[in-house]
């Protein structure tokens, strides 16, 4: 038999041949190919072009179905495995968009919870933060000047005139750029008038945010407070306004003995 | 010369035409392209060789052709057709790459 397609018995003859063969057979083998490719109409040749033509024939055919669908190929088997682990890798991943929907939900509703109680808490602070003098305020309210050019009010006059706006309802009050708070408190020393630490004097400026209606009657009845004031000689006016405000601020004191109640059942 | 011009015509035809392959052959096409692959590379070798002959290359071409899609038409009947063409795939391989080696001895000197 030839040897065509029987790799034994041709490889061993040539592999390291002498030298003398290896020179004869070098213009040997391209000598032959060119021989072979010179065109003749030989049984040979002819046979070998309609063999060459099949197999590129069918090596086009393949490559073109191969390349247009992977899947037309494939075996049964193959085509039942590919199908059950498309189905597998399908429940895993609803399985987990059904966990992770749950959880979303879950952390929607936390967020939920969690922003009404910071808005809760952000109110609280801001009303809270007015009334205790923590932040600056404005809204309708009263100013009021005090001139006592010639020193005779004392410290009680003055803190008359507080109380009188505290019971009228005011709930912001600013005295000379000194914020005054539940704890402020009026001094007489040396003469001078002294509020929260700071001296004060002449003229003296109230702002107050509070019901204009209610504070000036307030402050106006007989034998109250401007009624007091006035007795020792000094001048009061009152300015009703729709729009005052507060800008001096008060840091409040840590407590140092209070604390706060633990909330009963 | 001949047989260079025969392979640029069967892949135009191929181009050209764009035949569908039958289902029923669908599993045996590739192995029949890499059998009549190998048999081309031993009829170039064997015409290096000197030994050339067209009957001989006529009918190895075609046994290995028909035996080849046989052992895979056999696998896929025992149910082991994947392993069993993966085998003739490598052995083909095998004999195309020694045939290639014989042939570029006879070229090269090498």
């Amino acid at each position: 038999m030839a040897p065509s397609d029987d790799p034994r018995d041709a490889p061993q003859d040539d592999p390291q041949p002498d030298a003398t063969g290896q020179d004869r057979s070098a213009p040997g083998g391209w000598r032959r190919l060119a021989e072979a490719l010179r065109p003749r109409l030989s049984r040979s040749q002819l046979l070998a072009g309609v063999l060459c033509a099949a197999v590129g024939f069918a090596l086009v055919v393949q490559v073109q179905q191969s390349a247009s669908d992977q899947l037309s190929s494939a075996r049964q088997e193959d085509l039942v495995r590919l199908l059950d682990e498309v189905t597998q890798r399908a429940d895993r991943l609803d399985d987990e968009v059904a966990r992770l929907e749950a959880t979303r939900d879950e952390l929607a509703s936390g967020t939920g919870q969690a922003q009404a109680a910071l808005e809760l808490a952000r109110e609280r602070a801001q009303s809270e933060g007015i009334l205790s003098g923590r932040l600056p305020a404005e809204g309708p309210g009263v100013e009021i000047s005090i001139l006592d050019p010639d020193g005779r009010l004392a410290a009680a006059q003055l803190f008359n005139v507080l109380e009188e706006l505290r019971n009228a309802g005011a709930e912001a009050i600013e005295l000379n750029g000194v914020r005054l708070v539940t704890s402020s408190w009026f001094v007489d020393r040396d003469g001078v008038i002294v509020v929260d630490d700071q001296e004060l004097s002449s003229p003296y400026r109230w702002t107050a945010i509070g019901d204009p209606a209610t504070i000036s009657p307030a402050l106006e009845i007989p034998g109250g407070a401007f009624a007091t004031v006035r007795n020792k000689g000094a001048r009061v006016t009152l300015l009703s306004q729709d729009l005052v405000q507060v800008t001096a601020v008060r840091a409040p004191e840590e407590p140092e003995f209070a604390r706060p109640q633990e909330p009963r059942e | 010369m001949i047989a260079v011009v025969g392979l640029v015509i069967g892949v135009v035809a191929g181009l050209v035409l764009q035949p569908t392959v039958p289902v029923g052959l669908q599993p045996y096409l590739p192995i029949a392209v890499v059998a009549a692959l190998d048999a081309l590379f031993g009829g170039l070798r064997a015409l290096l060789d000197g030994l050339f002959d067209d009957k001989v290359f006529l009918v190895s071409f075609l046994s290995n052709v028909v035996v080849a899609a046989f052992i895979v038409f056999l696998g896929d009947q025992l149910g082991v057709g994947s392993q069993l063409s993966t085998a003739v795939v490598v052995v083909l391989g095998i004999r195309i790459f020694s045939n290639a080696a014989a042939i570029r001895r006879h070229l090269f000197k090498a």
